[in-house]
């Protein structure tokens, strides 16, 4: 294919492979907002330090698998630190102070690593091949397959767990209605700390990825920002949601910066979402996938 | 304020409702309107007045972003956004079609609030976690438009430089010049703003913060209050926008990105929601910890970090402290500095008979 319908193809291809790795970080928010009803503003900057957790343990030269797990169980460590010691106070207080919270946390978490680690980009060199792989008539980074295979896994795997095992039905129930949850004998706070570690290791597996394709630094919390347009499309608490939401986005995007920014002249691919967002906002507040929520006084 | 009273001898609703409850409180007010509009400018030197500038500006932001998060519940992350509508405004008219500050000032304001009111059409349907992104969304999107029309920034560098304002022919210019200036704006606003949290306004604003579905079911229209509510708040962020152009000469959209909108949260939120001195403390805390954070970095930094980096380590300083102190008082102290005032004033008003 060639001409007009072999670049539409292209830009196509590349939207829904960019959007798999939106679903990817998209993924994590979802699994907090769903159990614990509290929304994660820092889940840009989560990828972050992943990535330069990711990037500092290969900089002391661990082999790759060690500093692959290193990340996940700092990631996982972090969040439940963070679960115990500024979520759980905050449970009952209005939603206000739970948003709060995570914007503060992700001032501090972006103004750490120049302090500590230093603010130049670091890399992290996984054993994949640069070239891009021929598909179709366009082609795709290695990087991003990967994303996308791992993004699939990842939607395996939590279907998996929250359809079959007995935690992931607790959680359910958790999630749907706190206090019955606790009549029928969960341990409710418990699985608050098993989702916010859930979110910390889907952080750590976009960190890896995001941060291997884009380099680590403090501009890597900004994917962060495509996560609201994802999530608000798809519904905060759904999980499939995540991913259409995911691919929405990421074609949108790559459409509107194909054909729009020849004419305005560059940046639509940050704006496009956001005027999607708001236009799903103003219809279906709830998003495609998302459970309306009923209000009782 | 500064006084202990003998009893509550409040027998009407208008008492209770006083601004000035004690004559004392009335001549306490005075004094420190009379310390700050005489002493302090007179005193000190003229850097210490840019600092107090930058906080009577930022009062002004901050007092309209409380009256938001603060009086009505109504979250916004995209406060500054406002500001740079504002301060774009008065620019555009200042350059173009050379109208004085009186008139640039409300019309900056007016306009914010418009586009204020706008933003805040979608909270009669969303509210928490969903208001939230669409304000951040807002945030980006202006700043976007802004940033690509050149009619409204000005050409490539999206930057408007602006004369300074003059009063009856007198360029307002100094430091000095300017304190006088911007403490008027910030009195204006102290004032309304505690006027109109007192009145039928600022009671319905309470009353949908607390319960907005019981607010509606007692006869408030929340959506009208609610875009009032955006549409004030909007207001003060526009002339506090108007006010930065002023005071640096320039409308840049930097001066307005998310980060300040996060500085302003921060503002109504360590000195305390729903409360006017809240504000005040919170807006002065923020804008003079900054000049602190930098001062001790330039002084010690130079021991652990590279000389040349120290401007970058400062900033990402700032982020950190700031960021911990937003959940240490969401977590400790959740009604702010306001409310450690207030607990060091009860425990005087009492001492030492503290039972």
């Amino acid at each position: 294919m060639d001409g007009e319908l072999g670049f539409l193809f292209s830009l196509l291809v590349s939207g829904l492979s960019i959007g798999m790795m939106y679903a990817l970080i998209a993924l994590g928010f979802v699994l907090v907002y769903k159990a614990t009803d509290a929304i994660n503003f820092a889940q840009g900057e989560f990828v972050m330090l992943a990535g330069f957790i990711c990037a500092t343990t290969l900089v002391y030269e661990l082999p790759l698998w060690l500093a692959l797990l290193t990340t996940v169980v700092l990631m996982v460590a972090f969040s439940f630190a963070l679960e115990r010691i500024v979520l759980r106070p905050l449970l009952g207080r209005p939603v206000v102070a739970v948003i709060m919270a995570t914007i503060g946390l992700a001032a501090m978490l972006r103004g750490l690593p120049p302090i500590t680690i230093g603010a130049q980009t670091k890399t992290i060199p996984l054993p994949i091949g640069d070239e891009p792989v021929e598909f179709l008539g366009t082609s795709l980074p290695q990087i991003q397959i990967l994303g996308i295979v791992v993004t699939i896994l990842c939607l395996a795997a939590f279907t998996w767990f929250f359809t079959k095992s007995r935690m992931g039905v607790a959680m359910r129930a958790v999630a749907d209605n706190q206090q019955v949850a606790m009549a029928m004998g969960i341990n409710v706070e418990r699985y608050f700390a098993i989702a916010w570690a859930m979110a910390g290791v889907v952080a750590a597996l976009g960190g890896i990825i995001w941060g291997s394709m884009l380099g680590v630094d403090t501009q890597l919390a900004l994917v962060g920002l495509k996560v609201f347009p994802v999530v608000i499309l798809g519904g905060l608490d759904s999980i499939v949601g995540a991913v259409v939401g995911g691919l929405i986005v990421g074609v949108v995007e790559s459409v509107a910066a194909g054909y729009l920014d020849p004419v305005v002249g560059g940046g639509t691919k940050d704006f496009a979402p956001y005027v999607l967002m708001i236009v799903a906002l103003m219809f279906k507040p709830y998003g495609l996938f998302g459970k309306r929520r009923i209000e009782r006084i | 304020m500064f006084y202990r009273e003998a009893g509550n001898f409040k027998t009407t609703y208008a008492d209770d409702m006083a601004l000035f409850p004690l004559p004392l409180t009335r001549y306490a007010a005075m004094v420190l309107l009379i310390l700050f509009a005489l002493i302090v400018p007179l005193v000190l030197h003229e850097y210490y007045l840019s600092i107090f500038n930058l906080i009577f500006i930022a009062i002004v932001g901050a007092l309209g972003l409380n009256i938001l998060v603060g009086w009505t519940g109504q979250i916004s992350i995209g406060h500054a956004a406002f500001m740079s509508v504002g301060a774009y405004t008065a620019a555009n008219l200042a350059t173009r079609l050379d109208l004085p500050f009186w008139i640039t000032l409300p019309a900056g304001g007016l306009m914010a609030a418009l586009i204020g009111a706008i933003v805040g059409i979608p909270s009669l349907r969303i509210k928490g976690t969903y208001l939230a992104i669409a304000t951040l969304a807002s945030q980006l999107i202006i700043e976007w438009i802004i940033n690509h029309t050149p009619a409204i920034s000005g050409g490539a560098s999206a930057s408007i430089e602006v004369a300074r304002p003059t009063i009856l022919g007198y360029e307002v210019k100094t430091q000095r010049d300017l304190y006088f200036f911007t403490f008027f704006f910030a009195v204006i606003a102290i004032v309304a703003t505690m006027n109109l949290v007192r009145s039928r306004i600022g009671r319905a604003f309470i009353a949908i913060r607390d319960q907005d579905i019981a607010a509606e079911i007692i006869g408030i229209n929340i959506f009208r209050y609610k875009l009032t509510a955006f549409a004030i708040s909007s207001f003060y962020a526009g002339v506090c926008g108007v006010l930065y152009t002023y005071y640096f000469g320039i409308a840049n959209y930097e001066a307005f990105q998310i980060v300040v909108s996060i500085d302003y949260l921060a503002m109504v939120i360590i000195g305390g929601l729903g409360s006017v001195l809240g504000s005040v403390l919170g807006a002065a805390f923020v804008t003079a910890l900054p000049v602190v954070i930098r001062l001790v970095v330039e002084a010690f930094g130079g021991y652990i970090w590279d000389a040349a980096a120290l401007s970058a380590i400062a900033a990402s300083m700032r982020l950190v402290i700031f960021g911990a102190l937003i959940i240490f008082f969401l977590v400790v102290e959740p009604e702010g500095l306001a409310r450690l005032w207030r607990n060091i004033r009860n425990y005087f008003r009492v001492w030492p008979f503290s039972y």
